[in-house]
C-alpha cells in the first residue's frame, strides 16, 4: 500500500495507519472506558503530530516534488473534479471524423446551477483505463472532439471550462499520421475566436503542446501543486544531459511550478490545495477550486463575446520576455511582461 | 542583466568562408564543390537532397527588395537558464543575426507580400519569445496592409531555454493566424527541413495552403523520440513531406527551383 504513495509521504501515511489502528483497537468488544478514553487521547496526540507533520513537508515542496504530486497515482482527475464542481454531467463523445479518444473527455454539465460545457485531459487509474486513456496524451480526434464542443459551446452561448492533466500530446505513429500537430495549432485558433467566456484551470499536469491545445483562455488557474512547462523536465534532461534520471535538476531550471507561473504572468491565480494536497480531501478541493471559477466566470459574464475575445487575444498578445530599443514609429510597446 | 551586444547582420555566413571547398551531400553522400552547391541552391545534383538554407537566403530565393521588420528585438533570458547565454551569442556570431527569425516586407513577382524565414543555424531555429514576437506582428501588420504572408520554417520547435514563454508563443502566434485567416489575407506556410515541433503545431501548421520542399521532416514528436518511447522502428521515409502528403496533411510538395514560380502562381490564383 505504501507504493501507491510518495517518499515525502511515508512518514505521513504511518502516522495515520498508526491512528486507524488505534481506532480500531479503542471500538473493540469489552474495552472499558478508562481504556477507551485512553486510546482516544492517544490518537488526538497523533493527530496533533500529523497536522505538524503535513505543515512542514507540504509548505517547502521543491519543483521535483510538485511534478511528484502532480502525478500522484492518487490525484483527483478531471471526471473527479467534473463530479466535483458539477451535476447533470453529460459526456460527448467523438470528433465525427476518425474515433473517440479516451485521453479527452468532453460534455456539458451545470456548474453550481448555470450550464457550462468542459473538456477535460483524463488519464486512467489502474492499467487497464491508463492504456485506454493513452495516460492522458490527447490524440488528434481527441482535440477535435474538443474543439467541436467547444464550438457548440459558443453557438449555445454557453461557457468553457477546460481542465489540463497531460504529460503531453500523444507520441505515436498514428498520431503524427493524424495530424498531431495541426490539431494542437487548430485547438488554440479556435479558443481564441470564440465568443463565450473560457476558463482554464490546470489541475495536475500541464505539459508542453498538449497542454497549451486546450489552454487558451480569459482566465487560467492552477492548482498550488500543479506544474506547466514547455517540455517534460525528463525530455529536458534528455536534451541537456543525456539522462532522463537528471529530470530533478531541469525541473527546477524550467520554472514550472505554479508559483514560477504566476511570476512570469501566465496565470492569474494559484487554487490553494488542502493540506498534504488535493488527493487528500477532494471536497474542499472541488470548493476552493469552485469558489475561484464562479468569481472569475462572474467578470467574464459582464463581457460581449467581441470584449471577450480582444481581451483573450491581448491577454496572451504581451507574453513573452525581450527587447527592444526606444523608437519614433513603434506599432505597440509590447513584451515587457 | 548581462546581455550580448545587438549585433549587426551580416551577410553570408562562417561555415561558406572559401576555406570549405568542398562539402558531402548528406543525401547521397557525394563529394560536392561547395561554390557548385549554393549556386544550386543546395540541392544535390546527383539525388536532389534539399540541404538546409539561411533565412537570409531563403528569404532572397523567394523575393525581390526585402526590408526587414523589428530586426532590433533582441532576446533575454527569462528563466536565468544555465548556458542559455552562451549558446545564444555564439548562435548569434554564427549567423550574424539577433535570434532565430527574419520577418519583413518585400515583394514576389512584383506582389507585395510579408514574409519570415527561420534560420536553423540558430539554435535550431528554435521560437522564444523574440520569434513569437516578430511573426505576431508580422501577421498583425500583414493584417493592416493587407499583404499575403509566407513564412518559411525550419525548426526544432519551442525553445526550451524560455520555458513557459516559448509555450505562451505557440497561442499567441496561433490566435494571430486566426485573425489573418477571418480578415481573408492569404497566409502560405512553407516548410522546409525540420519543421517539427511547438513551431509545427502552432502558426505553421495553420496556413491556407502548406507546401514543403522535397524530403522536409515535417511532424511534431521527432522520430528518434517515438521510436525510444515505444521501442519500436520506424521507416526512413516517417514524417517526410511525402510521407505526411500521403496521410493528408500538406498541400504540395515542390522542389527548391521551382518554388518562387510556384508560390508565385497560387497568390494570383486566389488574389487575381
Ligand atoms: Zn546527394
Amino acid at each position: 500500500m505504501l507504493s501507491r504513495w510518495l517518499p515525502f509521504e511515508k512518514p505521513l501515511v504511518e502516522i495515520e495507519e498508526q491512528i486507524d489502528e488505534i481506532k480500531r483497537l479503542s471500538t473493540s468488544d469489552g474495552i472499558d472506558t478508562a481504556s477507551r478514553q485512553k486510546l482516544m487521547d492517544k490518537i488526538e496526540q497523533l493527530e496533533s503530530h500529523k497536522r505538524e507533520v503535513m505543515r512542514r513537508v507540504y509548505s517547502d515542496l521543491g519543483p521535483w516534488d510538485k511534478v511528484q504530486m502532480a502525478r500522484h497515482p492518487k490525484r483527483p482527475y478531471s471526471l473527479d473534479f467534473i463530479g466535483a464542481l458539477c451535476t447533470d454531467w453529460v459526456e460527448l463523445h467523438g470528433d465525427r471524423a476518425f474515433g473517440d479518444d479516451g485521453a479527452i473527455v468532453a460534455g456539458f454539465a451545470r456548474f453550481r446551477g448555470r450550464p457550462i460545457a468542459i473538456v477535460g485531459n483524463q488519464k486512467g487509474r489502474d492499467l487497464k483505463e491508463r492504456q485506454a486513456r493513452n495516460f492522458g496524451q490527447p490524440s488528434p480526434e481527441g482535440l477535435r472532439k474538443a474543439g467541436r464542443v467547444m464550438e457548440m459551446a459558443a453557438r449555445f452561448g454557453r461557457p468553457i471550462l477546460s481542465l489540463v492533466d497531460t504529460p503531453g500530446a500523444a507520441c505515436s505513429p498514428a498520431a503524427e499520421e493524424r495530424g498531431i500537430s495541426e490539431a494542437i495549432a487548430h485547438s488554440q485558433m479556435l479558443m481564441s475566436g470564440l465568443k463565450v467566456p473560457i476558463l482554464v484551470a490546470i489541475i495536475g499536469e500541464g505539459c508542453s503542446g498538449g497542454a497549451i491545445a486546450t489552454a487558451l483562455g480569459d482566465r487560467v488557474l492552477m492548482l498550488e501543486h500543479s506544474y506547466y512547462s514547455v517540455i517534460s523536465p525528463e525530455a529536458c534532461a534528455s536534451i541537456l544531459f543525456r539522462d532522463p534520471a537528471k529530470a530533478p535538476v531541469t525541473s527546477q531550471q524550467l520554472k514550472i511550478t505554479a508559483q514560477d507561473a504566476l511570476r512570469l504572468k501566465v496565470i492569474e491565480e494559484i487554487v490553494p490545495e488542502p493540506l498534504g494536497g488535493a488527493h487528500r480531501d477532494l471536497p474542499t478541493m472541488g470548493k476552493n477550486l469552485g469558489d475561484a471559477l464562479e468569481r472569475h466566470l462572474e467578470e467574464l459574464l459582464r463581457l460581449s463575446g467581441d470584449d471577450l475575445i480582444e481581451a483573450r487575444y491581448q491577454r496572451f498578445r504581451k507574453l513573452g520576455d525581450f527587447d527592444e530599443p526606444e523608437r519614433e514609429f513603434q506599432p505597440e510597446l509590447n513584451g515587457h511582461a | 542583466m548581462v546581455r550580448p551586444a545587438n549585433l549587426e547582420p551580416i551577410q553570408g555566413r562562417m561555415q561558406e568562408i572559401p576555406a570549405n571547398l568542398m562539402l558531402k551531400c548528406s543525401g547521397c553522400g557525394a563529394m560536392l564543390v561547395t561554390k557548385d552547391y549554393v549556386r544550386d541552391l543546395r540541392v544535390c545534383p546527383r539525388c536532389g537532397h534539399h540541404g538546409r538554407m539561411g533565412a537570409r537566403e531563403r528569404i532572397d530565393l523567394l523575393t525581390e527588395g526585402f526590408q526587414e521588420w523589428d530586426k532590433d528585438l533582441t532576446p533575454r533570458d527569462p528563466l536565468t537558464f544555465p548556458e542559455y547565454l552562451p549558446k545564444r551569442s555564439s548562435a548569434q556570431i554564427k549567423t550574424g543575426e539577433n535570434d532565430s527569425i527574419l520577418s519583413g516586407a518585400a515583394t514576389l513577382n512584383g506582389r507585395p507580400i510579408a514574409i519570415a524565414a527561420s534560420d536553423f543555424a540558430f539554435m535550431g531555429g528554435s521560437m522564444g519569445s523574440v520569434f513569437g514576437e516578430k511573426i505576431t506582428r508580422l501577421f498583425e501588420r500583414a493584417l493592416k496592409e493587407r499583404r499575403p504572408v509566407i513564412t518559411a520554417t525550419s525548426t526544432g520547435g519551442a525553445r526550451m531555454q524560455e520555458g513557459l514563454m516559448s509555450l505562451m508563443q505557440m497561442a499567441k502566434t496561433s490566435a494571430a493566424v486566426g485573425r489573418l485567416r477571418e480578415a481573408g489575407v492569404p497566409f502560405i506556410s512553407l516548410l522546409t527541413d525540420p519543421s517539427m515541433a511547438g513551431v509545427q503545431a502552432s502558426f505553421a501548421s495553420l496556413g491556407d495552403l502548406l507546401v514543403a520542399e522535397p524530403g522536409a521532416m515535417i511532424g511534431f514528436t521527432g522520430a528518434r523520440v517515438i521510436e525510444q518511447n515505444l521501442r519500436i522502428k520506424l521507416p526512413r521515409d516517417f514524417q517526410s513531406a511525402e510521407f505526411q502528403m500521403a496521410h493528408g496533411q500538406i498541400d504540395i510538395i515542390v522542389p527548391r527551383a521551382k518554388l518562387k514560380d510556384e508560390l508565385g502562381q497560387i497568390l494570383s490564383l486566389l488574389l487575381d
